[in-house]
């Protein structure tokens, strides 16, 4: 049986929701079951009194697809609201990694002379390893680690994206 | 202020929120709740046999009451039993609050004794859902769970009560409690969208109204402004199966069903209208057939209160987020003031003539045996100027009675739609019953499907529900050995409906009357002695057993390649159609 392939987009949602139990399993659960994809997802609470929640979405799929992504997630009670950041225009996307590297000689000295190339600091040291922490664009963080791998790069964590409008104005 | 306990402030909320009937059972972790209820009498309690009958019972209440139905069991298997019903009323958009007992706050998570995640259970299948940790938030969730449950897209909501929330005492402020707000859905359309339609309306050489369950949600007024919006227009309408009755079925505007089991004109004329308006319907599979084929020239008009059912499946010209009701309404208004009178659309009539012309429900006479179709229009000859209310379980009954039974009011057609669950018919009635004490509710069933929730005989005897159940016994699970038969080459794998029950005597052991009905000739009286005896009756009505539903799109066709009669089926289908359901 033929199952077509159409063209996707990546796409960066920001929302916003009531701080309540189980709000992040309905989005999540919303997701698989409805075959939608999730490449990274990032929740934690924003406002002073602890009430909302900022859960940014990084997901793919055809335009129609990010379209009911979006309709599907507003109308989750607790959902106060959703921007499609990727639509709604320019914005500033970064994420955190910690990057363990252990190695001697050589190797060392290059994975620290990288890590000054592409803004890394050194958040743990020990002789024979280095835990960088990186901030930056998916991107920037992608080819660091791709760096790191042939310098001695043993584990590596990633907060992923969050994200947010550029200019004056909350979305 | 007094101390009230968790218990107590839910049923005074509930009857503040106008709550008289409550379908449960009760069980370990509600015993709390039911000690309440037993000083509070006006609600009215009715047991069930099945917690699964309970949620199905309440449909039935909402979908011919309008007012949300209210269902109270116990933790664990009292929980997981409901699960099908909440499902059901999620995907035919009917308002439920379901009241689930849950073991202590300080046993969740261990394991206990009839405990169940019922709120991770229930996460996908209700419109939202509750687990209340303290009894200071009962009363706020309660009254915010009917305000979820009747606004917007109506659907099931699902409050998990812990024993000792129900049994623990706190302050109750009835006024604090209605506070509570979050949720707004849009009733109003956009003004500039409804212009726009508007003008789509005033283009159309052959436009048609594709109607559907939203509008009986909407309550009756939707219905009247319907009528008016098709008189105004002059446009044939159509109806999905959740929509029938909103427009009525003596107008000759009407085209019937369309979809799957719809008439040949309602699907040609969706096929070649070039303006499609759909009403308070979302463009189900069950309708649209093969997507790239779907009414391939028209352009689209869709009103939906749920954005998420706007371009779900079908990419449509001019969305409209409002309840539909509303919508229509401004419509008019607009049209109206644009000074649109009916333009006759003679030549679209003409071509739709021409297909209802085909006699599409016609079926073969039988001087042996009664044809399903048959004692459906009997049926309907002998009860429509009483209006009854019809519920149905789900297979060939279920689409011969929708075919043949004309409605021509809302919320008087009552059927699992979305999920299509079978066992849904009997609870349904027993439950319109309740709403509705005096109307005749008859649920048109299959052989198969009442037996799926059967045991609610014994409900209907309790509370004197003069319920009648018309099963058409085909001895087949009908519409799985028809697919069968198109499908797979008449290999009837498990669909015989062996060992049956004497119905007759079933319905007697439960001090029902029974009637078995067997002969064409015996059809007419013994619909008649069902309608005149007091007290619930179940018929067997005895049918001709391999009678096919027609007309029928195969699963994977477009609407133009209906099947008309039994001689245009082939046996055999590809494995992109085998794949479809």
């Amino acid at each position: 049986m033929l199952i077509k392939d159409e063209i996707v987009e990546r796409h960066v949602l920001a929302v916003t929701v009531d701080n309540e139990a189980g709000i992040l399993a309905k989005i999540t659960g919303l997701f698989t079951a409805r075959g939608y994809n999730i490449d990274s997802l990032t929740v934690a609470d924003i406002s002073e009194d602890h009430a909302v929640s900022r859960i940014t979405i990084v997901t793919n799929g055809p335009p129609r697809v990010i379209d009911q992504i979006e309709a599907q997630l507003d109308r989750l009670v607790p959902v106060h609201g959703v921007v499609d950041l990727t639509e709604a225009g320019p914005h500033v996307q970064r994420e955190l990694a910690l990057v363990k590297v252990a190695g001697k000689g050589e190797n060392r000295i290059e994975a620290m002379r990288l890590a000054d190339v592409y803004r890394a600091r050194v958040v743990d040291a020990s002789t024979e390893s280095f835990i960088f922490e990186i901030t930056g664009s998916p991107e920037k963080i992608a080819t660091f680690v791709a760096l790191m791998r042939e310098v001695g790069l043993v584990e590596v964590g990633r907060t992923g994206v969050v994200a947010i409008s550029r200019g004056p104005n909350a979305v | 202020m007094s101390e009230k306990s968790g218990a107590d402030i839910l049923v005074e909320s509930l009857i503040d929120l106008g709550v008289d009937t409550v379908f449960g059972y009760p069980g370990g972790a509600v015993l709390p709740i039911y000690d309440a209820l037993f000083e509070h009498p006006k609600v009215n309690h009715i047991l069930v046999r099945h917690e699964q009958a309970a949620t199905h019972a309440a449909e039935g209440y909402a979908r011919s009451t309008g007012k949300p139905g209210v269902v109270l069991v116990t933790s664990g298997p009292g929980a997981t039993n409901a699960v099908t019903g909440i499902t059901d009323a999620l995907m035919d958009s009917i308002p439920m609050v379901v009241i689930t007992g849950q073991v202590a706050t300080n046993l969740i998570g261990t394991d206990a004794f009839q405990e169940a995640d019922t709120v991770g259970i229930t996460r996908h299948c209700t419109k939202h859902n509750y687990l209340v940790k303290k009894p200071s938030e009962l009363a706020g969730i309660v009254n915010e769970a009917f305000h979820i449950a009747t606004q917007g897209r109506p659907g099931p909501v699902v409050i998990d009560i812990p024993k000792n929330v129900q049994v623990a005492a706190t302050e109750f402020n009835r006024h604090a409690a209605k506070a509570n707000n979050r949720y707004q859905p849009q009733i109003e359309g956009d003004f500039k969208a409804i212009n726009e339609a508007a003008e789509m309306i005033m283009a159309a050489k052959a436009p048609i109204l594709y109607t559907g369950g939203g509008i009986i949600n909407s309550g009756p007024k939707a219905s009247e402004i319907l009528r008016e919006l098709a008189e105004l227009t002059g446009a044939p309408v159509t109806s999905t199966l959740m929509g029938l009755g909103s427009f009525p079925a003596n107008s000759n505007q009407w085209l019937g069903m369309l979809g799957m089991h719809g008439t040949f004109e309602a699907n040609m004329a969706m096929n070649k209208a070039d303006l499609v308006v759909c009403l308070g319907a979302r463009f189900d599979d069950r309708i649209t057939g093969r997507i790239d084929a779907f009414s391939p020239d028209s352009k689209k008009i869709h009103v939906d209160i749920d954005r998420s059912s706007i371009n779900k499946t079908i990419r449509v010209d001019r969305p409209i987020v409002g309840d539909v009701g509303r919508v229509m309404e401004q419509l008019v208004a607009v049209l109206k003031g644009r000074r649109f009178s009916a333009p006759g659309y003679d030549e679209w009539w003409a071509r739709i003539k021409g297909w209802q012309a085909t006699k599409c429900l016609e079926y073969p006479e039988n001087e042996e045996e009664i044809m399903p179709q048959e004692a459906i229009r009997k049926l309907w000859e002998a009860t429509h100027e009483q209006d009854p209310i019809i519920t149905t379980e789900v297979g060939q009954h279920q689409m011969w009675a929708a075919q043949h039974f004309d409605f021509d009011k809302p919320n008087k057609w009552l059927t699992s739609g979305g999920l299509g669950t079978m066992g849904y018919g009997l609870p349904a009635a027993i439950g319109a019953q309740l709403g509705n004490p005096d109307a005749l509710v008859i649920d048109i069933a299959g052989e198969a499907s009442i037996q799926m929730n059967i045991q609610e005989l014994g409900t209907a005897t309790q509370y004197r529900l003069p319920v009648k159940i018309f099963i058409l016994n085909n001895e087949y699970m009908g519409m799985v050995r028809q697919w069968q038969e198109l499908t797979y080459e008449s290999r009837y794998s498990s669909s015989y409906s062996e060992s049956l029950p004497d119905f007759v005597k079933l319905g007697e052991s439960y001090d029902w009357t029974g009637i078995r009905i067997e002969k064409p000739s015996e059809l007419e009286a013994g619909i008649k002695k069902m309608i005149e005896t007091d007290g619930p009756v179940i018929v067997d009505c005895r049918v001709a057993k391999l009678a096919n539903c027609f007309p029928m799109i195969p699963s994977g066709a477009a609407h133009t390649e209906m099947l008309l009669s039994p001689e245009d089926v082939k046996g055999t289908m590809d494995d992109q159609a085998k794949a479809l359901v």
